[in-house]
């Protein structure tokens, strides 16, 4: 395994192993774990098979964080500039781009060339949906990242889920407006995962296409013109799609209108998850203080982590967008999920149990400590959760 | 003209070279820049936090 090593002037020499790194390798299968259901059906004969990849997501990767638990390990901050250089990392997420397309071809042509029930198209959808959801997920590792080439096999990969319009909208608007009323991507204290989805489905594609318009308006070029990103992002969508349904028939409508809106929907669910109430505070200049660790919820669970490029290590992926996800850290006192991603979005399905366990949490916050000035609250629900904590917080102060 | 440098993550904007896929051309000043400039890169620094490093020619 590799050792990093540096000659420090104080520290003398610093030696270090990322024992993750071949771990790592698990962001780039997972998005092929739907070939388990498949190989499943074969093996058993029964539809029931199918259900399998899902299950692996939505009950077993929540089991596996609870049985693994945290890993709050950081690179030495020395050591980061090497592991930033080190090509193997970044070759992992070339690799994973051409899995998403495996995998969603693969399921089409399954789908085209079996009689199944309706059911079993139905979870096959979701499957694909989900894993291409993923998707989006290997795009935002490639698409904050510098180098030409890795902005353009994000956009590429974005093909799978028809999201082309992610990374312009996610590096240009959510992160310059993150935690703040104004930002559709940002979920607010009270707001259902549905309600969210309403605001942020629409509302990111609008702020990405208008972000691109106006890039181009500055070169002096059209928005339809073929320079426009997002566009070419979604034309590859459409040729893709289009040959899925030359291939494999009609049945490829109803399959992709379900894959691609459960796709969209997993990035949904994450951004709901990550920055959950959470408020930057507007400065006398009018502008939002910069965006700080506490600006989004993070978490250190080892099995969801290494399936999801370190996404999890939100807090200092906000703060310092263009670090790898080798060398992302934990920091003390950081706003803490209670289970991984995937725990998480099963919770968030479930508004009351939502609220249940994250406001309590949210409001324990160091830099909030009940303050409701402190918290980015949905404006429908504001005057219920006004009336409901400050009269909490006055029966604490009584007792 | 000069170079700023985004202290977050290391973007440069040289007035010289501008920023062709930001759509700034070539001899575009700093402060020609528009008021809600974030950095292309890290989209989390502000026109005010970037730093002058460089003094032009």
């Amino acid at each position: 395994m590799t050792t990093y090593t540096l000659q420090h002037p104080e520290q003398g020499t610093i030696r270090y192993r990322d024992r993750k790194r071949y771990l790592w390798l698990l962001s780039v299968f997972m998005p092929v774990f739907p070939m388990m259901g498949i190989a499943a059906y074969y093996a058993s004969g029964t539809e029931w098979a199918l259900l399998l990849p899902l299950a692996f997501s939505y009950l077993f990767i929540p089991l596996l964080d609870w049985l693994f638990g945290s890993d709050e390990n950081n690179p030495p901050e020395e050591i980061v500039p090497q592991l930033e250089e080190d090509r193997y990392y970044r070759v992992l997420t070339y690799l994973t781009v051409p899995m998403h397309f495996i995998v969603l071809i693969a399921i089409a042509a399954f789908i085209g060339s079996h009689e199944l029930t309706l059911w079993s198209v139905l979870v096959l959808a979701l499957t694909a949906g989900s894993y291409s959801g993923l998707g989006i997920n290997t795009a935002h590792e490639l698409g904050h990242k510098k180098t030409q080439l890795e902005r353009i096999l994000a956009r590429i990969v974005l093909a799978v889920p028809a999201y082309g319009h992610f990374c312009v909208e996610h590096n240009r608007g959510h992160h310059t407006e993150v935690a703040t009323p104004e930002d559709p991507a940002s979920s607010r204290m009270g707001e259902s995962i549905y309600r969210f989805a309403l605001r942020e489905i629409p509302g990111a594609m609008r702020r990405g296409w208008e972000q691109e318009k106006k890039r181009l308006a500055r070169q002096g070029r059209s928005q339809w013109s073929l320079h426009n990103e997002v566009l070419q992002s979604y034309l590859l969508s459409a040729a893709l799609q289009l040959g899925l349904v030359l291939a494999f028939g009609w049945i490829m409508l109803p399959f992709l209108a379900v894959h691609n809106v459960w796709a969209w929907f997993q990035l949904t669910s994450a951004n709901y998850i990550e920055h959950y109430g959470l408020l930057r505070e507007r400065q006398e200049s009018g502008r939002y203080e910069r965006c700080q660790p506490h600006h989004s919820w993070n978490a250190n669970y080892l099995f969801s982590n290494l399936a999801l490029f370190h996404l999890e290590r939100h807090s200092d992926h906000h703060a310092n967008p263009t670090r790898r996800y080798q060398s992302l850290r934990n920091f003390d006192d950081l706003p803490q999920l209670p289970n991984g991603y995937y725990g998480m979005y099963l919770l968030a399905y479930l508004p009351w149990l939502w609220y249940r366990v994250m406001d309590r949490r949210l409001l324990a916050l160091p830099h909030i400590r009940g303050d409701l000035a402190r918290v980015n609250i949905d404006p429908h629900r504001r005057a219920q959760i006004l009336a409901r904590y400050e009269r909490a917080d006055a029966a604490a102060v009584t007792a | 003209m000069a170079l700023y440098e985004c202290p977050g993550c290391g973007y440069r904007y040289d007035e010289a070279s501008g920023d062709a896929h930001e759509g700034y051309a070539p001899g575009t000043a700093f402060g020609e820049l528009p008021d809600d400039f974030t950095c292309p890169d890290c989209g989390v620094r502000y026109k005010e936090d970037f730093a002058q490093v460089e003094e032009g020619a």
